[in-house]
C-alpha cells in the first residue's frame, strides 16, 4: 500500500516510488468552500518544497496551493480545471493536482502521518 | 467592542451557519448548503437574508423636513409619495459618496435604510446637516430581513397576506401577529424581493414560518454574489469617498430636476453632468476561468494601467467569471478589449453591459 503524508498547508501526497501524487485535502475544501477555479504548474516545470505550485478560488477568496515535496511536475490533472467543482466533491482521490518525480526523498520525512494531521487541522480550525 | 448579535443569531446557528464578524456584528457567510447552492435557491425559489445590521433611520417632519433633506440628497423628494422609495446617496462637499441609501416616505416623515457600515456616522452627519431641528432615530429596536427571489411574493403572502400587491420601490404598514410590520417590494438581488421590518422579538418565529412555506436562510456570500451578477454596487468596494454617483454609473438615481438645485455636492455633479468624468464604472467579463478580484489592476493593449477592479467573483448562474471596476472613460465603451494583471499575468477580458444578470422585478418603474 502506497504511503500518505500530509503537510501544514493541507495538502496530501501519496507516495509511490520516485513519484508522488499531491492534492488537497478534505479538511481544506470544508474551510474553502464552493471551489470555482483551479489552476496548476506547467508539465515539466520544477517545483521547490512549500513553494507556490497551484492556485484554487472559492466564490469567497484565492489560495495558493504550496507543494510539500520538491520536484518535477510530470503529471497535471484536466478535469479539476475542467470542472473544478470535483475538488469539492472528491479532493483526496480522483480530484489529484499535480503528480511530481520527487528530488530529495528526505524531504517526506518533515510531514505528517493521517492522525498527525487530524489532530493539527483539528486543533488549527478551532 | 463587543461583537453584537442580531435577533436572528440562534436561528442561524440551527441552521448550520458559518458566523463572521461584519461590520461589527456577528452575520451568517453561508449555511450548510454553500454560496453556491443558496445563490441558486434564491433565483429558482426563494431566499431569507437577516439584514438587520443595516441601519433604520426614522426621521419625523413635514414639508419643512422634505426640503432640507432636498439640501442633503439629490433625490426628488417632493414628488415622492407616501410609501414610495428612491434610491439615493449621501454625498460629501466634493461629490463622493459617503453612502449609498433608500429613503422611503412614511407617513410622518422619511425611513432611510443605511449601509451596516456607515450608519453611525451617516446618523450623525445627517442629524447635523438638518441642525438638530427634527426627531431622528435610529431604530435598533427593529430587525431587517430580506426575503428575494421569484417564490417571495408568495411564500410571504402565505405568512402576511396582502403583500403580494406592492409595488417594486413601494411600501405599506402590514399586521404580524397583532404587530405592525413596514413591508417595501425591494432587494438587492436582482430579483423580485421585499424587505420586512419587524420587532426583534417576532423576527425569529416570522423567517421560521417563511422557512415552512419552502424559504431557505442564505448567507451574506450568496448575497454579494448575487448582488454582483445584478450589477449592484457595493459601498466600500465599488463606492467610496472619493467616487461620485456619476463616476459610479449611477447618473440613473439623479433626477434631472435636481441637478440644477443645491445639495451637499451639487457643484462637483453639475460639473461632472457638464464637463463628463475621467472615470467609470463598468462591468467586465474575463475571457477565460480566472477571477479577477477587488484592487486587481486594469491595463489596456499597450500595458499603461487604466483603472482597478473593485468586486470580483465567478457568478453561479451566468457560470463565468465576473467582475466590476473602473476604468478611464476612454475604455468604458462596451466590448473594449483590456488585461487585468492576475498573479502577475495579464488575463485578457472585455468591458460589458451590467447587469450580468437579467433582472425579474415586478412592475419595475426604474431601467438600471
Amino acid at each position: 500500500m502506497s504511503e500518505v503524508k500530509y503537510s501544514k498547508e493541507h495538502e496530501w501526497i501519496k507516495l509511490d516510488g520516485e513519484e508522488a501524487t499531491i492534492g488537497i485535502t478534505k479538511h481544506a475544501t470544508e474551510m474553502l468552500g464552493d471551489i470555482v477555479f483551479a489552476e496548476l504548474p506547467e508539465k515539466g516545470s520544477n517545483v521547490d518544497k512549500d513553494g507556490t505550485a497551484g492556485v484554487v478560488e472559492s466564490t469567497k477568496a484565492a489560495s495558493d496551493v504550496y507543494t510539500p515535496v520538491s520536484g518535477e511536475v510530470i503529471d497535471t490533472n484536466q478535469m479539476i480545471v475542467d470542472d473544478p467543482s470535483k475538488i469539492n466533491e472528491d479532493p483526496e482521490e480522483s480530484a489529484w493536482f499535480f503528480k511530481l518525480k520527487i528530488k530529495d526523498k528526505s524531504e517526506i520525512d518533515s510531514l505528517m502521518s493521517k492522525e498527525e494531521y487530524e489532530k493539527f487541522a483539528k486543533e488549527t480550525s478551532a | 467592542m463587543t461583537i453584537k448579535k442580531t435577533s436572528l443569531n440562534n436561528l442561524h446557528i440551527k441552521y448550520g451557519a458559518k458566523l463572521v464578524e461584519f461590520a461589527g456584528y456577528q452575520m451568517p457567510i453561508q449555511y450548510k448548503d454553500g454560496i453556491i447552492q443558496e445563490h441558486k435557491y434564491t433565483r429558482s425559489h426563494s431566499g431569507i437574508f437577516d439584514v438587520s445590521h443595516m441601519g433604520q433611520l426614522f426621521i419625523s417632519g413635514g414639508d419643512d423636513l422634505t426640503n432640507d433633506l432636498e439640501k442633503i440628497f439629490p433625490a426628488d423628494l417632493k414628488k415622492l409619495k407616501t410609501n414610495q422609495s428612491k434610491y439615493s446617496f449621501l454625498m460629501n462637499n466634493k461629490g463622493g459618496i459617503q453612502d449609498d441609501l433608500i429613503i422611503t416616505k412614511t407617513s410622518d416623515g422619511f425611513l432611510i435604510i443605511l449601509n451596516a457600515a456607515c450608519k453611525y456616522n451617516d446618523y450623525e452627519v445627517i442629524k447635523s446637516k438638518l441642525n438638530n431641528q427634527y426627531k431622528l432615530n435610529l431604530d435598533e429596536s427593529l430587525s431587517l430581513i430580506a426575503l428575494q427571489g421569484p417564490e417571495a411574493k408568495n411564500v410571504l403572502n402565505k405568512v402576511i397576506t396582502g403583500c403580494d400587491s406592492l409595488k417594486f420601490m413601494n411600501g405599506n404598514n402590514y399586521v404580524y401577529k397583532n404587530e405592525k410590520v413596514y413591508i417595501t417590494r425591494s432587494g438587492y438581488t436582482g430579483e423580485d424581493g421585499f424587505e420586512i421590518s419587524i420587532k426583534h422579538s417576532d423576527a425569529e418565529t416570522f423567517v421560521e414560518s417563511l422557512i415552512e412555506n419552502g424559504s431557505k436562510l442564505i448567507g451574506l456570500g450568496a448575497r454579494d454574489t448575487l448582488r454582483m451578477e445584478a450589477g449592484l454596487c457595493l459601498y466600500g468596494n465599488d463606492l467610496d469617498n472619493d467616487t461620485s454617483p456619476i463616476e459610479a454609473n449611477l447618473k440613473w438615481a439623479i433626477p434631472k430636476s435636481r441637478i440644477e438645485t443645491e445639495f451637499v455636492g451639487s457643484e462637483v455633479l453639475k460639473n461632472q453632468f457638464q464637463s463628463g468624468v475621467k472615470k467609470l464604472r463598468v462591468g467586465i467579463k474575463p475571457d477565460s476561468k480566472v477571477i479577477a478580484r477587488g484592487n486587481t489592476k486594469i491595463y489596456n493593449d499597450k500595458n499603461q494601467e487604466i483603472g482597478k477592479v473593485t468586486s470580483g467573483t465567478f457568478g453561479p448562474s451566468v457560470e463565468h467569471p465576473i467582475a466590476m471596476g473602473y476604468v478611464d472613460n476612454s475604455y468604458s465603451t462596451v466590448n473594449t478589449k483590456i488585461f487585468l494583471e492576475v498573479r502577475g499575468k495579464k488575463i485578457p477580458a472585455n468591458i460589458c453591459n451590467l447587469p450580468f444578470y437579467k433582472k425579474n422585478y415586478v412592475k419595475g418603474e426604474i431601467n438600471v
